[in-house]
């Protein structure tokens, strides 16, 4: 019931978003004909307008888009004219699922295991060191550390290809320079987590009841403390399947994070509004997700 | 927080703050309260989560991938690194240099540039007729000229061509090119709704007849314009807007195989064309690069074979590029220069115009900044054909104090503070607007005394505040459509939409009018040279920084075939790896 | 502890906590110092940050600290400006989301019901758009009214018109977050007892949330903002980036980190021009980072004294 009455309230959501960035845009100065080039004369501009509609009314235009939008169409782009909406994010969408999913195991791979055993080491110089790198990863921007992995890893020992899409080889870096800001943001959770969980009253009692230490650690300790991280999932997901700007440019990766900045740029209108809706259906789907896994991972959470 | 990887702005902004656990926090409190009560073995999950999930994510990757990346076939022939993604394939909607490159070698004209010279050479027409008064010109079609797909190509396919240039509803920006044609800009701004009033014709399927209004000494580079090439009519009515990526005939030596954006552009040999022969390479992509540190990373990694698109190298490398054996510079028709709002009353005085352009040292400021370029007075490139130099800018710091004082400005005093519009240079990296900017700022405080207030803004918030002349000064540059100076000194006649400087003189004007009905070459060039004297040294709504050098960088023992011309355009039909090249 | 300890204020034995953590007051002094150079250098360095030289990257040496960038200005000049203009930055995002994201939070959780849905909702709609997309329209939008609305009051400030849309965009996007967060743990506060003793001894809602839940959730709240604050300055330079941030010839941290990774390449590396502000940035971060840690410790209401 609860996630029926969440999966309706989608429908009011994405109309306001989508009405949102319909509208918002076209406030912003600057339309998508603006070039370097003028058109020839003022009638030809015109003519320009009439055809993709620009000319009518922002209410008419919405009502209009919103009318071919159910029908499935999302329109042409305005600046890739021979392109639909449509083509560009399924062109772009499976790259950047990909990609993203490659940065979400890397992140929790390295994040777990780090956060977790500097939480062990509380202290101790493998913690300061741990937390060291991890700050580290979290401070030092991807266009910083992209050029930095392709000097290194690609042009200087030759072992990865230091651009574009295709082979699972030119998948590493990428992954790396996606994943490592978030590993450090899981291995903070996890250690702060893991850090309040050994404090907490159960794990005495666990002790007390006279269980191993491994024991403790992994079978208790590790699933309680671990919740945060579930719970960030969803939106480091959210973030890493939509794309990255910074990363799909180093890397020239064909995905669609390069688009969401790009088309509001360019003002090019009906491809911004079709990506803020894959943004906003993929940030609502997967916050739905973490909170079905939740409910499934730990019976005390009811769902309101 | 925004993710540093994330920070340059990746995600779509929410991005920018995920929430830290933001159900975590609730959740964990609960969770902290239950497990003292109840005992907790009972109340965990069975299994944890972690190896699951991890295991997933990197299976559902491997599987998309498996979808995305590895379809994409062999190897090119050649790969060239052409610059950012084209907006469009279709000759009627392109004009960026990168695009017209890409619509190059797909679709054909009468004529096409020769790879060496740029200069028009024989294409779907073997030969032309130019009367004596060179107003009316006959193009003779080859009989062997067919659509990849295999039917004809036909006079008919030209004068559609031609007609859907000019055709108002399509709204082609490179229309008014047609201007010297006869009876074209009537029909183009609508007067007349009559296409038998242009005068072109197809007497028959393989002559095709323009005449001019007056003799135009860059006709035949029009007619190897990638704007008036041809292309089918069927499939164009057929497909609508997204027609070029549905398979249809090609006229040119290439056919489109595939087209992803922010990926690649594959050409196929078209085998059909009429010089399949010598069209050596046989697939060739032409990758999208925005980034310059992708783009030199790429070459370096033996990924590409040419890099074409000149800001593509980083500036600051130039220099140290300069030095390397496959590195290519050449003269080519382009203009940087900045433009001035005569609309604005500081500016509205010439002397003061001429004091700003006086106290610029353009070759200090090139060797810093764009030091393959060369320093420019003026605003036509040297390197025009048909073109008289004459007096321009000069370097005089003394004499522009003296024009500010006569001006009422003794020492900047009481001069209002100027803008300096531009744009962010966005995907590059190199920053060279913003530099120039520096720089141009410092010397007019320091020569002049005159603030310079630097606004940066969004590539279309430039545009637009150019076109409706909201600045006081701005960057700008110009990259000529054919050799010859009519394509620079148009720009600022009072008619012209890409003058934007608000200044208008009809003397000007007149000059450049009198110049298009001179039959005599040498007479023509001297009244451009006297149009240009009075833009840049009397009137000054410009002042011209530098003249762009083309550049490509390829190993000439792994590449033949590419070639520096004015123009910039080079044709992939000539370009092929050698043995040494192949890999 | 051989003496009975005298009676503590709260905030008196935070204070006391705080001290205790060396890393901590380490780090909070280096911060002050930071902040000190930042104010201190720009203003008494023989080199001024916007002037440039003949001396184009030049290395590091004796009369160039951090070395020169591309038009020969002094780049250890540069980073303490820099420094200053992230810091500011810094300090508007964070004040932001605390301002609006901690009351908007602790408003909606505390009143719950048809006001909390109709709160959130507002923050989910917003979460929902690409805050990029929000960023450019609210400074392009109103750059034009700032100006002069700035330049009426007087025109000396007109270059801070921009300064002033760029942290409104920053705080625009970092308060909503924080917003969630503290509405969570307010949630699960107000049920508690001391909440319920204090509320049936007849204290005011304002009292309840300012004198009970907020030193309950102030822990979570300053973790958070230490997350923030790196967050802020980092989205800073990709704005300027795009042509929506700091005008140049001014220049932040973060923009100065994006100039000099432009200069990582194969080629020639101008080194000093990534590692100089890119160190001192990480190395801010770091002790906010630590800093952050001693005070959530040392506020912790159920912490010891």
């Amino acid at each position: 019931m609860y996630f029926l009455r969440r999966i309706l309230f989608f429908v009011p959501l994405l109309l306001v978003i989508s009405m949102l960035s319909f509208g918002l845009l076209r406030l912003a100065p600057g339309g998508p004909f603006d070039r370097e080039r003028a058109p020839a004369s003022a009638e030809i501009e015109r003519q320009l307008r009439v055809r993709y509609h620009l000319d009518e009314p922002v209410p008419v235009q919405y009502v209009r888009w919103l009318g071919d939008a159910l029908r499935g169409d999302l329109g042409l782009s305005l600046k890739y004219r021979n392109h639909s909406v449509a083509d560009i994010i399924l062109q772009g969408l499976p790259v950047s699922l990909a990609l993203g999913l490659l940065g979400f195991g890397f992140a929790i791979g390295v994040g777990v295991p780090v956060g977790f055993f500097t939480a062990m080491r509380r202290g101790g110089w493998a913690d300061w060191g741990g937390s060291f790198l991890v700050l580290v990863g979290i401070c030092v921007p991807g266009f910083v550390v992209g050029p930095l992995l392709v000097m290194v890893f690609a042009l200087e020992l030759r072992w990865f290809p230091a651009a574009l899409w295709g082979s699972p080889m030119q998948a590493v870096l990428p992954m790396v320079a996606l994943g490592l800001y978030f590993a450090g943001r899981v291995a903070r959770l996890m250690r702060e987590g893991m850090a309040q969980t050994l404090r907490s009253d159960f794990i005495r009692t666990a002790r007390a009841k006279g269980l191993g230490e491994p024991a403790i650690l992994m079978r208790h300790a590790f699933r309680l403390a671990v919740m945060p991280v579930v719970s960030y999932s969803g939106p480091m997901l959210a973030d890493l399947l939509t794309g990255s700007f910074v990363v799909e440019s180093i890397f020239q990766i064909p995905g669609i994070g390069v688009f969401i900045v790009d088309s509001s740029r360019s003002r090019d209108y009906p491809l911004v509004i079709g990506l803020v809706l894959l943004y906003a259906v993929l940030l609502l789907v997967l916050n739905l997700a973490v909170d079905l896994a939740y409910g499934l991972l730990d019976p005390r959470v009811e769902h309101e | 927080m925004p993710a540093p990887t994330n920070a340059l702005g990746e995600s779509p902004g929410a991005s920018l703050f995920p929430s830290v656990a933001r159900r975590g926090a609730e959740v964990g409190e609960q969770g902290r309260k239950g497990a003292g009560e109840k005992g907790i073995s009972d109340l965990l999950p069975p299994r944890p989560p972690f190896s699951l999930s991890l295991l997933l994510s990197f299976l559902v990757a491997w599987v998309l991938w498996s979808a995305t990346g590895c379809s994409r076939g062999p190897d090119a022939d050649l790969t060239v690194l052409n610059g950012p993604d084209p907006g469009s394939l279709d000759p009627l909607l392109v004009s960026g240099i990168e695009e017209l490159r890409a619509v190059l070698p797909l679709f054909e004209g009468l004529a096409r540039p020769d790879p060496v010279t740029s200069q028009a050479i024989p294409a779907l027409a073997t030969r032309w007729d130019i009367s004596a008064d060179r107003r009316r010109y006959t193009f003779h079609l080859r009989t062997n000229a067919v659509w990849s797909t295999g039917g004809p190509i036909t006079s008919a396919d030209v004068l559609y061509s031609w007609r859907r240039v000019l055709e108002p509803t399509n709204a082609c920006q490179y229309a008014t090119l047609l201007d010297p044609v006869r009876g074209a800009t009537d029909f183009l701004t609508g007067k007349t709704k009559d296409f038998a009033s242009v005068a072109i014709r197809a007497p028959d399927a393989a002559t095709f007849e323009v005449e001019l209004e007056h003799p135009c000494a860059w006709f035949l580079d029009l007619c190897a314009f990638q704007t008036l090439s041809v292309v089918p009519r069927a499939a164009i009515e057929r497909d609508g807007d997204r027609w070029v990526m549905m398979h249809p005939p090609f006229s040119g030596p290439y056919e489109l195989e595939s087209w992803r954006l922010n990926d690649r552009i594959r050409l196929r040999r078209n085998e059909r064309h009429w010089d399949a022969a010598n069209t050596p390479s046989r697939v060739v992509d032409l990758l999208a690069v925005s980034s310059p540190a992708t783009a030199l990373n790429l070459y370096l990694d033996h990924r590409i074979d040419v890099i074409l698109d000149k800001p593509l190298i980083p500036a600051e490398l130039l220099p140290e590029m300069a030095k390397r054996p496959d590195y290519h510079t050449f003269p080519m028709l382009g203009s940087y220069f900045v433009r001035l709002n005569v609309t604005r009353p500081a500016l509205a005085d010439p002397r003061v115009r001429r004091a700003l352009a006086l106290t610029v040292d353009k070759r200090r400021l090139v060797q810093r900044l764009a030091s393959a370029c060369e320093p420019a007075d003026h605003i036509v490139p040297t390197a025009t054909t048909n073109y008289l130099r004459g007096p321009g800018q000069t370097l005089d710091p003394e004499q522009a104090r003296r024009l500010m004082t006569e001006a009422g400005f003794p020492g900047g005093k009481g001069f209002p503070k100027l803008v300096y519009l531009c744009d962010s240079s966005g995907g590059g990296g190199a920053r060279l607007h913003e530099r120039v900017t520096v720089e141009l700022q410092a010397a007019w405080r320091q020569e002049l005394g005159i603030e310079v207030e630097i606004r940066q803004v969004e590539k279309q918030v430039y545009l637009r505040a150019q076109r409706t002349l909201d600045y006081d000064l701005s960057r700008s540059s110009w990259i000529g459509d054919y050799n010859d100076p009519d394509t620079f000194l148009n720009l600022f006649t009072s008619v012209n939409g890409n003058n934007r400087t608000g200044w208008k003189d009809p003397r000007y004007d007149a000059l450049l009018e009198a110049a298009s009905r001179e039959p005599d070459m040498a007479r023509r060039a001297v009244l451009l040279r006297d149009a240009e004297t009075m833009l840049v040294r009397d009137a000054v709504p410009v002042i011209p920084l530098w003249f762009e050098a083309g550049f490509t960088l390829h190993d000439p023992a792994r590449v033949e075939g590419v070639h520096g011309n004015v123009l910039d355009l080079h044709p992939f039909n000539a370009m092929r790896r050698t043995a040494a090249g192949r890999r | 502890m051989s003496e009975p300890a005298p009676a503590l204020t709260p905030d008196q034995r935070a204070w006391l906590r705080f001290r205790r953590n060396r890393p901590a007051v380490v780090s909070a002094a280096f911060l002050l110092l930071m902040v000190v150079l930042a104010l201190l250098v720009p203003a008494v360095s023989p080199h001024a940050a916007d002037h440039g030289s003949d001396a184009q990257f030049a290395a590091p040496g004796a009369s160039h600290w951090f070395g020169t960038d591309v038009h020969g200005r002094d780049l250890f000049t540069r980073v303490f400006a820099g420094a200053r203009i992230s810091l500011l930055v810094g300090a508007v995002g964070a004040g932001v989301s605390l301002a609006i994201g901690v009351a908007w939070g602790m408003v909606a959780g505390y009143v719950g019901g048809r006001a909390d849905g109709a709160m959130m909702r507002a923050v989910d709609v917003l979460y929902s758009l690409p805050s990029i997309i929000f960023v450019i329209v609210l400074i392009t939008t109103l750059e034009g009214p700032v100006r002069r609305a700035v330049t009426a009051v007087s025109p000396v400030l007109e270059p801070s018109a921009r300064m002033l849309l760029l942290f409104a965009g920053l705080g625009a996007v970092s308060w909503l977050t924080m917003a969630r967060i503290v509405r969570g743990q307010v949630l699960s506060l107000r049920t508690r007892p001391f909440v319920l003793a204090s509320r049936a001894l007849g204290a005011g809602h304002v009292r309840i949330l300012v004198r009970h839940i907020f030193p309950n959730v102030l822990g979570i709240v300053i973790v958070y903002l230490t997350l923030t604050v790196p967050g802020v300055v980092l989205y800073e330079s990709f704005l300027s980036y795009l042509g929506l941030g700091i005008q140049p010839p001014q220049a932040s941290l973060g923009t100065l980190i994006a100039e000099g990774a432009a200069q990582i390449n194969p080629v020639r590396v101008y080194w000093w021009l990534v590692a100089c502000p890119g160190t001192l940035l990480a190395l801010m971060l770091l002790a906010l980072n630590l800093v952050g840690d001693g005070l959530r410790e040392a506020l912790d209401p159920r912490g010891e004294a």
